[in-house]
């Protein structure tokens, strides 16, 4: 995955508090210009681990490289990184323009360069008229923009990112996530960015580090962690709704999902995991088709598609059909899936890729190598 | 509706009128009149009465050592209250001790201090001059002598005033997000510079209001005068309060008293005028 040599390179770094531990050995290693996303819930020890990279936090163990250098116990001016807060941190005594600067003049840049640089950087974040501005006279938008500012004008390789959009309003965020986007392709600046916006994490990330109690619990591409979750955590985390995790019980011959004992859904070996199917890949069929009896509970309508409540024998399985769908209460169906779009999962969380789950659908053979989303057409004209 | 309005006002604003506005009015009319002599009508003499006060060498050596005793005390008990409150702010052990022990001359009455005082300067006994004699110097008469007596006065009003002003700032600091010193770090600014480009301009909305608080004090507090010094030697420690009591109790000369009261006041809200007006200009209100 890493062509150049790591940029930056965390080797079993922990960070332990008096009574709990925050990080634990983490190692990774970060490629230049890579955008990498930090993400977890609250409490996973990201925003910790881009602090320590930060070096506002102090390292408990482990070693933190930068270029090369050995930075664990250098003071954070002297790491060459800058930073987005996600309270933006301005200055609110200060205009735009000297917020801007403010690192320039730190590092004692001549008033000239100064102001080319400013001019420069307030254009592409296109502040240019608000630059004599104090931050309480602006926006949340603009305020995020001139951190955004800051950070560029150190023109620092390194950018970290702490939650930056969450103070935004949802359609502001959108159009920011571009922005930001853009901005690091535009600048080749390698960014860090911490969230627990999934949304986030799978839009803007050429890599998203997916932590949980302090440690990595899947490190990949957008695309892979949506597709190869590695644990069930990683399941249910990525994706709205959450992908369908079923226990699995000991069939006759094969595992079966507790309670539906007639059709089996994989090998005997997985009975003790769990299976996990996300509710878009989940086909409903009418009930003499074959697949797995369910019964419909409710519907809920989202505008542009439908997620469907249904009960598959002791448990709850959500599927997602695309545009609105009405099923009664109480209808009997059956629920299939593509083998490909079914997971396994191990007794202890694992994804178990040595078990193949079968083919529910022998009838409808879908194509293997690129995976697809087996939705129903557009029309709701299945009928059961 | 505004006759409700008005109701709620009323407690306050009676208060306000007896015990602030009507004494006020009251004192600016008597600084114009002589009181008659065995109740014959005051007597109406202009602005006589301030010619008089001009021409007398006391006021105007009260005068000068309240603005030595200001200019000595504000800007010495501000810096020393600030430098405190970013000691006791950063993490420090038992910083809770330390915020105590700067606070407690706050607690303590003034007449309490100034006894402490007391025994820190007396002459034979006092704790100063038994340090001095064990490192073999020859003691000071603290209060009695009166080219010291003045500044040992100041020295007391800084050690009470700045645990107090201390609070004001420590809370201003506490409420200053510690992001801004985080990014200020991450650019590699130095201590010396965050506080000059943030830290101080920050508090400037709290430095004035402990300016105007200070300069309110240098002209109002007279308890210590009491205990320590009654204004002597030689009017060498006496301050402007300090002799308008003087003149009120001691000497009786009502008349006096209430024209000194009217210069204060007069010099006072222009000083507290001025001040709002240059530096609230220069100063960000959050």
């Amino acid at each position: 995955m890493l062509d150049a040599a790591p940029l930056i390179r965390f080797s079993q770094v922990s960070k332990r508090w008096s009574s709990a531990t925050a990080v634990r050995s983490l190692d990774v290693s970060i490629a230049p210009g890579q955008f990498v996303v930090l993400l977890g819930p609250s409490g996973c020890g990201k925003s910790t681990t881009l602090r320590m990279l930060a070096g506002l936090e102090a390292v408990s163990g482990g070693e933190i490289h930068i270029q090369g250098h050995n930075v664990t116990h250098q003071p954070p001016g002297a790491r060459g990184l800058s930073m987005v807060f996600q309270s933006y941190a301005l200055f609110p005594h200060l205009s735009v323009a000297d917020n801007i600067v403010f690192g320039l003049r730190s590092r004692k840049v001549p008033k000239a360069e100064r102001r080319e640089r400013l001019a420069k950087v307030a254009e592409m974040v296109d502040l240019t008229a608000y630059l004599d501005r104090k931050p309480a006279k602006l926006s949340g938008g603009q305020r995020q923009r001139v951190a955004l500012a800051r950070a560029v004008i150190s023109e620092h390789p390194i950018c970290l990112m702490d939650e930056p959009l969450s103070n935004l309003d949802a359609r502001l965020r959108s159009d920011m996530r571009r922005d930001i986007k853009a901005l690091q392709a535009r600048l080749g600046m390698t960014v860090i960015y911490v969230t627990h916006d999934q949304v986030e994490a799978m839009s803007m990330g050429d890599r998203v580090i997916l932590m949980q109690h302090g440690e990595i619990v899947q490190d990949a591409t957008p695309g892979e962690l949506y597709n190869q979750p590695a644990t069930t955590f990683a399941a249910s985390f990525i994706g709205s709704p959450a992908m369908n995790l079923l226990p699995l019980a000991e069939g006759l011959e094969a595992a079966i999902i507790e309670g539906v004992p007639e059709t089996p859904v994989a090998p005997l070996a997985a009975a003790t995991g769990q299976l996990g199917v996300r509710p878009e890949d989940i086909t409903l069929r009418g009930s003499g088709e074959p697949g797995i009896p369910a019964t419909v509970i409710s519907d809920e309508y989202l505008g542009a598609d439908t997620i469907i409540h249904l009960a598959v024998g002791h448990h709850t399985v959500k599927a997602r059909l695309a545009g609105r769908q009405t099923m009664a209460p109480d209808t009997a169906c059956k629920v299939a899936w593509q083998p490909q779009a079914a997971h396994l999962f191990g007794s202890d969380g694992k994804r178990r890729d040595d078990l193949a789950p079968y083919n529910l659908m022998p009838d409808m053979p879908g194509d293997v190598d690129a995976r697809v989303v087996p939705r129903l057409p557009n029309v709701g004209s299945f009928s059961i | 509706m505004q006759l409700y309005g008005a109701l709620l006002l009323l407690p306050a604003a009676v208060l306000l009128t007896m015990f602030a506005y009507l004494p006020t009015v009251t004192t600016l009319i008597s600084s114009l009149y002589l009181p008659g002599f065995r109740g014959a009508p005051a007597e109406f003499v202009g602005l006589e009465n301030y010619r008089l006060l001009f021409d007398d060498p006391t006021f105007w050596k009260v005068a000068r050592n309240n603005l030595l005793y200001a200019l000595g005390t504000i800007p010495t008990s501000i810096a020393l209250a600030l430098a405190m409150a970013l000691f006791v702010n950063a993490r420090l052990p038992g910083r809770g001790l330390v915020r105590m022990a700067y606070f407690t001359p706050t607690i303590l009455p003034m007449i309490a201090a100034a006894n402490i005082w007391m025994f820190f300067y007396a002459p034979q006994i006092g704790l100063f001059n038994k340090l001095l004699g064990a490192l073999g110097f020859s003691g000071v008469n603290w209060l009695g002598d009166p080219a010291v007596a003045l500044y040992s006065v100041m020295a007391m009003s800084v050690w009470k005033e700045a645990g107090f002003f201390m609070i004001f700032y420590l809370a201003a600091l506490q409420a200053m997000p510690p992001e801004l010193k985080e990014a200020s770090d991450l650019e590699g600014t130095s201590r010396w510079s965050f506080f000059w480009r943030v830290t101080f301009p920050l508090l400037m909305p709290t430095t004035l209001f402990v300016l105007i608080n200070a300069l309110i004090n240098a002209v109002r507090v007279v308890d210590h005068l009491f205990i320590l010094t009654k204004g002597g030697p030689n009017n060498a420690t006496n301050l402007l309060l300090y002799y308008v009591y003087e003149n009120a109790f001691a000497f009786f000369d009502r008349t006096m008293a209430a024209t000194i009261t009217v210069v204060i006041l007069l010099t006072l809200a222009i000083i507290a005028t001025l001040k709002f007006t240059l530096l609230d200009r220069r100063t960000h209100y959050q």
